[in-house]
C-alpha cells in the first residue's frame, strides 16, 4: 500500500501545482452532461432577451393579438400548427410560438431573481447562525424549521389569492406593500427558498469556523466581520454556486405550477405555466397548447440540473450533516 | 422511551400550533374584504352584519379569533371532536367535508407510495449495483428527467395520450370504490403514476448514493471477506444501513402529500383535501384551508413517530433513551 514514489530511468515525477478554478475545470470540461446542460442555458437565454421580439418579426404575429377569425373554429377551440402558426394557437388565439418564446423570459427572470435573492438572504442569516451559534442560531434555525414545516403551496396560493383581489396588493406593514404580478410570484418563492439555504449554508459555517486557518485569522487579531467575509465567504463559494444552479429549476416549476393553477403571472404575461393553465381546458383536443411549452419548461429544468449536478461534481460539494 | 414519546409529542403540538397560526394569520388578515358579507345574503344590512360578525367573532382581534378556533379544536363543536367550524363558502361543516375527502387524498398518495417506493428504492439499487454502465447512465437519466419535468405537463400529457388518443385508462375525475373497482382502479392508475414518477427519481437518486456511501465502508469489506455471497453483502448489510434516511423522508413525503397533492388532484380532477384546500385558499375560506392544515399537520406528526420507531428497527445502534 505504501510503495516508495517510483522514478523512472532517475526522473522523478512531475508535479504540477493547480489552482482551484483548474482543479474544477479540468473536471467539468470531461463531463458531457454538464456542458450540454450549459449549452442549452446559454441558448435559453438568448431566447429570454431577443426570442420573443424575433419570433414576433419573424412570423409577423404580435405577443398579444388575437386572431380568433383564422386560430379558433366555430366552436372557438383553438387551432392545431400550421405554416403560418407554428406551435398553432393558445386559448386566447394568439400565437403559440410566439407566447412560448415570450414565456422564456418569464421563467428565466422568476427563476434566477428569486433565487437569487434567497440565497442573499440564507447566506446572511446560515452565516450568522453558523458563525454566532448559541441564542442566534437557535432562534434562526427553529425559524427556518417551522419556515419548512409550512405546507408552501397552499400559504403560497393563499398569500397570491389575497394579494392578487385587489390592485394595490396587500401591505404587509406601513409603506411596504407587494404588489400582485411578477413581483409577488417572486417575493412567494422567496420566502419559502432561503431556509433551504439557510440550513445549509449553517451546516457549511459550523465546519468550516472550526478550520485551523480560521484559527490562525483569529490569533492575528482579525475581527469576526474579517473573518466571515475574508475567510468563511470564499470558502462557502462552490456551495453557493451548486444549489444556486439547483435552486433556479426550482423556482422556475414554483413559478409554472402558481400560473399553472391560475394564479401566478397576470395573464397577459406570457409564462409556460399559464400556458399550460390553458391547456387544461382543453386537454383532450388541443396537444399543442400542452406540448410546445412543457417540453420547454422540462428542457430549461433539465438543464440547470445537468448543469448543477455537473458543477456539484466538479467542485467536489458535499452536504453537511 | 416514554420520556422522549412525551418530548416529542410536545415539540409536534407546538410546531402544530405555530404552522396553524401562520396560517391562520395568512388567511386572516391578508385578504381584503370582509368573510360576514358571503353569509349575509344580496343585500346585507349592518345589523345583519353585525350579527355574523359576532357569531363568528370577526369583531374581536384576530389573536382572540384564533384562540376560539383552538378552543374549539380542541373541546369540539356542535358537530363533535375535533371542532372544526363551518366553511365560509358554503357553510356546510368542514369536518363532514374533510371526511367525504380523505378517502380520494388516502387512495391517491398510498397507491402512489406503494409504487415510488418500490420503483424508487429498486432503480437505485440496480443503478449502484451497475454503478457506469449504461444500465446506470440509462437509470440515472431518467431520474433526472424525472425531477424536472413539472407533475401538471406529465399529467395533461399522460391524460391526452393514454386516455384519449390510446383509451387504455379512465379519463380525469374520481370514480369511488362502490362503482366497481375495474372503474375505480382505471381511474387511478394515471394519477398513481404521475404522482409517483416525481418521488421514484428522487429516491433512485438517493438510494445509488448513499448505497454507493455505505458500500465503501469497512463492514462492508469485512462482509465481503467473511466470504458472503454479494447479494448478502448488497442487500442484508448494505442496503439495510442506506435505507434509514429514505425512511425518514418517505414518511414525511407521505403526510405532506395528504393536503399536499393541489396539483395532481387539479390535473385529475379528484377533489380530494388539496383540492379542497386549494379552493379555500383562492376563496378565502379560512375555516377549510386550516382543516385540511391540521389535517397535514397531524399526518407529519404521526408519520414522524412512526418513522422513528422503523429507524430502530433499521438500524440497531439506534435507541430512545
Amino acid at each position: 500500500m505504501t510503495a516508495a514514489p517510483t522514478t523512472v530511468g532517475g526522473v522523478a515525477p512531475q508535479t504540477v501545482t493547480r489552482s482551484g478554478f483548474e482543479l474544477f475545470w479540468l473536471r467539468f470540461k470531461e463531463d458531457r452532461a454538464a456542458l450540454l446542460g450549459a449549452g442549452t442555458i446559454g441558448v435559453l437565454i438568448v431566447i429570454a432577451i431577443f426570442g420573443g421580439p424575433i419570433a414576433s418579426a419573424v412570423t409577423g404575429h404580435p405577443n398579444t393579438e388575437q386572431y380568433q377569425q383564422i386560430m379558433q373554429d366555430s366552436f372557438g377551440l383553438p387551432k392545431g400548427p400550421t405554416s403560418a402558426f407554428w406551435f398553432g394557437s393558445d386559448g386566447e388565439a394568439r400565437d403559440l410560438f410566439v407566447r412560448t418564446m415570450y414565456g422564456a423570459r418569464t421563467s428565466l427572470i422568476v427563476g434566477v431573481v428569486a433565487s437569487g435573492i434567497a440565497v442573499l438572504i440564507g447566506l446572511v442569516v446560515g452565516m450568522i447562525a453558523g458563525f454566532y451559534r448559541g441564542i442566534v442560531d437557535t432562534i434562526l434555525s427553529r425559524t427556518g424549521d417551522v419556515m419548512l414545516a409550512m405546507p408552501q403551496l397552499l400559504i403560497s396560493i393563499g398569500i397570491v389569492a389575497a394579494c392578487s383581489s385587489n390592485k394595490n396588493g396587500c401591505v404587509i406593514a406601513g409603506p411596504i406593500a407587494i404588489q400582485p404580478g411578477l413581483a409577488l410570484v417572486i417575493a412567494v418563492i422567496v420566502i419559502f427558498s432561503w431556509p433551504y439555504i439557510a440550513r445549509l449554508v449553517r451546516g457549511f459555517t459550523l465546519s468550516i469556523r472550526e478550520k485551523e486557518f480560521v484559527e490562525a485569522s483569529r490569533s492575528l487579531g482579525a475581527s469576526d466581520t474579517r473573518i466571515i467575509f475574508r475567510e468563511i465567504l470564499p470558502n462557502l463559494s462552490g456551495p453557493i454556486i451548486v444549489y444556486t444552479t439547483l435552486l433556479i429549476p426550482q423556482s422556475i416549476l414554483f413559478e409554472a405550477a402558481l400560473s399553472y393553477l391560475g394564479l401566478g403571472v397576470p395573464p397577459d404575461t406570457a409564462s409556460w405555466g399559464g400556458l399550460l393553465n390553458d391547456a387544461q381546458r382543453y386537454y383532450d383536443t388541443a396537444w399543442w397548447l400542452m406540448f410546445f411549452p412543457g417540453l420547454f419548461l422540462v428542457i430549461t429544468t433539465l438543464a440547470f440540473n445537468l448543469l448543477g449536478d455537473g458543477l456539484r461534481d466538479a467542485l467536489d460539494v458535499r452536504a453537511e450533516r | 422511551m416514554l420520556l422522549y414519546l412525551a418530548r416529542r409529542l410536545l415539540w409536534t403540538i407546538l410546531v402544530v400550533l405555530v404552522v396553524m397560526f401562520v396560517t391562520f394569520l395568512v388567511f386572516f388578515k391578508l385578504p381584503n374584504g370582509d368573510p360576514a358579507l358571503r353569509f349575509a345574503g344580496k343585500s346585507p344590512t349592518t345589523a345583519s352584519l353585525a350579527e355574523i360578525h359576532k357569531r363568528l367573532h370577526l369583531d374581536k382581534p384576530f389573536y382572540v379569533e384564533y384562540g376560539y378556533f383552538v378552543k374549539n379544536f380542541a373541546v369540539g363543536d356542535d358537530q363533535g371532536w375535533p371542532g372544526l367550524g363551518y366553511s365560509y363558502g358554503n357553510y356546510v361543516s368542514v369536518r363532514s367535508e374533510i371526511l367525504e375527502r380523505a378517502p380520494r387524498t388516502l387512495f391517491l398518495v398510498a397507491g402512489a407510495a406503494t409504487l415510488w417506493l418500490i420503483f424508487g428504492v429498486a432503480i437505485g439499487v440496480l443503478s449502484a449495483v451497475k454503478r457506469r454502465t449504461w444500465i446506470d447512465r440509462v437509470a440515472m437519466g431518467f431520474a433526472l428527467f424525472g425531477i424536472s419535468a413539472p407533475v401538471f405537463w406529465l399529467g395533461l400529457m399522460s391524460l391526452f395520450v393514454v386516455w384519449k388518443k390510446l383509451g387504455l385508462t379512465g379519463g380525469s375525475g374520481y370514480v369511488p370504490l362502490s362503482d366497481g373497482i375495474g372503474a375505480w382502479f382505471s381511474h387511478m392508475i394515471l394519477p398513481w403514476t404521475v404522482l409517483a414518477l416525481l418521488y421514484i427519481a428522487i429516491y433512485a437518486r438517493l438510494t445509488r448514493n448513499n448505497l454507493l456511501e455505505t458500500l465503501g465502508e469497512d463492514y462492508i469489506r469485512t462482509a465481503r471477506a467473511k466470504g458472503l455471497s454479494e447479494r448478502t453483502v448488497i442487500f442484508k448489510h448494505g442496503l439495510r444501513a442506506s435505507l434509514s434516511p429514505i425512511a425518514t423522508i418517505f414518511g414525511l413525503d407521505i403526510a405532506l402529500l395528504v393536503g399536499g397533492a393541489i396539483i395532481t388532484e387539479s390535473v385529475f380532477n379528484i377533489q380530494g383535501l388539496g383540492w379542497l384546500a386549494f379552493n379555500g385558499a383562492i376563496t378565502q375560506d379560512l375555516p377549510s384551508v386550516l382543516g385540511v392544515v391540521i389535517c397535514t399537520a397531524t399526518a407529519v406528526a404521526v408519520m414522524n413517530l412512526v418513522v422513528d420507531v422503523v429507524y430502530a428497527f433499521l438500524d440497531p445502534r439506534v435507541r430512545y433513551a
